[in-house]
């Protein structure tokens, strides 16, 4: 955020030999997820060995791709340096809108969507043109998005149009459903945040926004066109929630706010500004939402499994940590 | 564009940021008088003060740790707090005689579990959101655990502290007031403030002039859990036991009066006196809004857009 900070992280980056190998700061972004990942996955396929099945994959993984999309849109923001605590409630709204509307009328929930996305970059803007802290004026939309959520929808309820409903049931070839998303989201955000020259603009607004202006960039526009993505990425994480449990709920996704940052954080990024990895978002927000699924393989009890998640969280980044002082 | 704003004042005097907060809460407590009528309006703000009195007690800890620099921030406040509340009960088991090791059970519980968030901050190079959620994770599951049947009543004589009143004013409001004060005496006189708010400003600064920057900010952080722990111990004597759901809507609330208050997130410059204005300012809203008999709905959404209208309309503080 401030310029000592950045300097202390590239001091650090420096330090370990990371400036001169990026590869290597990808590769550890993505690595470490992908190994926890991999082993939760052993240890349930050693309890259960059906589990290791098209069906049980699509079972695991069933909530994740919400998640997903709730923690790209996260990760936008926090590209820029920003922080999103309204996330979660912005989902919560989503689910509500999909639920009352986009059956019976679509057109209508169309515009809604649109409503709320260019909200999302109005508030971007407030906070560019007053210069404000992303993290009080986040925290204030979630407080709107709730309401107007609870406005429409005071108590659970409503119903998912039957193809979101198809949609997410469906059983395509080769891969599980959530699989197939994570891959092609992973992708996609790889081509356009990692690989395209527009990417590379959007961390350079973030790790040095200075330069990028003087380079003959809007950050105003920047900004605006950021915060609309996350607030697209988010209704596709609405609608996927709704797809999933064909209602809608004012207060169904608060926690999709900070285990969307713990997926970003878990993936490589840092809160510096223009250090994300969206593949290692993916494969960080797959690891969140398998935790659960492994803890009550494990048997864990429903009052210690919030506590073992927080751990699970500290094991994962540990490794981060480890990993990265044993690199030249 | 920073550095024409610092001379404008001096041509055009404004308001200090933290008075907004106060202004806005007096503001909602005439509008609520002018609906529910003049017989109310002590009662009014009795209440606020007796409720805003736990919000700055969590807000003043949150404060000592949003200062010591860009990013740190405790989002384990209302864990702390309900583990708290429930270790101290269980201490006190209901009987007088044992309030004082009560208190200083929840008192090190609270700094115990600072100590641990700042560990996991240095120890793993974590961000602090990430460190003290995680954190607040575990510490809600012990919670769970170890307090989830057990309903004991706090002592009477505590019971008895939280709803005193001398000659018609409360007791604890004014013993959180002279706490306020005792913070923003240390902020600006004591060895610690200045060494906090330098470390927020620069870290590396704060560093080559022989600050051990790392014990200032272990130390912001025992101090925030400490004050969390304190709000649970108070808030279980106040409403007659712990309970699972008591600190959840204080982590919001802890992170919304520090900002409004006029302490920069950006860290390095503190407020201790605005946080009773935006803390008076939150109690008198749900009083205003509870008056004007609106949903529920309505009541976020005017809560949302307050806070963003606050921050908007208010200078920015010098810092950063």
């Amino acid at each position: 955020m401030t310029d000592a900070t950045t300097t202390d992280a590239v001091l650090a980056a420096r330090r370990l030999g990371l400036a001169r190998r990026p590869w290597l700061r990808d590769a550890l972004g993505v690595g470490l997820p992908a190994v926890a990942l991999a082993a939760m996955l052993a240890v349930i396929m050693h309890i259960r060995p059906t589990a290791m099945s098209y069906f049980g994959f699509t079972l695991l993984f069933k909530l994740a791709t919400p998640l997903v999309f709730a923690a790209l849109s996260q990760m936008l923001v926090i590209t820029l340096g920003d922080i999103d605590l309204s996330n979660g409630s912005f989902v919560g709204l989503v689910t509500c809108v999909t639920a009352l509307f986009l059956a019976d009328a679509p057109v209508e929930a169309l515009l809604l969507y649109v409503l709320a996305v260019a909200a999302y970059a109005a508030f971007g803007l407030l906070i560019h043109v007053q210069r404000l802290p992303s993290i009080i004026v986040t925290l204030g939309m979630s407080f709107i998005w709730l309401g107007l959520a609870v406005i429409l929808l005071p108590s659970p309820g409503g119903a998912a149009p039957a193809w979101l409903n198809a949609f997410m049931n469906w059983r395509p070839p080769l891969l599980p459903l959530p699989i197939w998303i994570a891959l092609l989201a992973a992708l996609a955000g790889h081509l356009v945040v990692t690989h395209s020259s527009y990417g590379a603009v959007l961390r350079g607004a973030g790790a040095n926004p200075r330069a990028v202006e003087r380079a003959g960039w809007s950050l105003l526009g920047i900004r605006a066109a950021v915060y609309a993505a996350a607030g697209s990425l988010a209704v596709l994480s609405g609608l996927a929630l709704t797809g999933l449990t064909t209602s809608g709920d004012a207060n169904i996704a608060p926690s999709y706010t900070l285990l969307g940052v713990g997926a970003v954080i878990l993936g490589g990024g840092s809160f510096t500004g223009g250090a994300v990895s969206p593949v290692g978002t993916v494969v960080g927000a797959l690891t969140l939402s398998l935790a659960g699924s492994l803890l009550s393989f494990l048997q864990v009890p429903p009052t210690w499994q919030i506590g073992a998640q927080g751990v699970i969280l500290f094991l994962v980044l540990a490794g981060r940590i480890l990993v990265a002082e044993k690199t030249p | 564009m920073s550095q024409r704003f610092f001379r404008l004042p001096s041509v055009r005097p404004s308001l200090a940021p933290w008075t907004y907060g106060f202004i806005v809460a007096l503001a909602m407590w005439i509008a609520t008088t002018a609906y529910a009528g003049l017989g109310s309006a002590g009662a009014t703000v009795a209440s606020a003060l007796a409720f805003g009195a736990f919000s700055v007690v969590v807000g003043t800890g949150q404060m000592l740790v949003v200062a010591s620099g860009p990013g740190n921030i405790d989002l384990s406040v209302p864990s702390v707090l309900t583990l708290a509340a429930y270790a101290s009960m269980t201490v006190m088991h209901g009987s007088d005689g044992l309030i004082l090791p009560g208190l200083a059970a929840a008192l090190a519980l609270g700094a115990g579990a600072g100590a641990l968030n700042y560990l996991a901050i240095t120890a793993l190079r974590l961000p602090p959101i990430i460190a003290t959620l995680a954190w607040s994770f575990v510490f809600q599951s012990l919670a769970f655990n170890f307090g989830g049947e057990a309903t004991l009543k706090p002592p009477a004589a505590l019971a008895g502290f939280t709803a005193l009143q001398v000659g018609g004013l409360r007791v604890m409001p004014l013993a959180v007031m002279a706490l306020t004060l005792v913070a923003a005496l240390a902020l600006r006189r004591t060895l610690f403030g200045r060494r906090l708010l330098a470390t927020g400003q620069s870290e590396r600064a704060a560093d080559l002039a022989g600050v051990r920057v790392g014990r200032v900010r272990l130390l912001a952080y025992m101090l925030c859990g400490a004050a969390a722990a304190l709000t649970g111990f108070l808030l279980s004597g106040f409403t007659g036991g712990a309970a699972l759901n008591m600190g959840d809507a204080y982590l919001l609330e802890s992170i919304a009066v520090v900002v409004l208050g006029g302490t920069s997130v950006a860290g390095g410059q503190a407020n201790a006196v605005g946080i009773w204005g935006a803390a008076l300012f939150f109690n008198l809203m749900g009083t205003m809004l509870n008056t004007f008999h609106l949903q529920a709905g309505v009541r976020f959404l005017l809560t949302g857009t307050l806070i963003i209208l606050i921050v908007a309309i208010v200078p920015r503080p010098r810092a950063a």
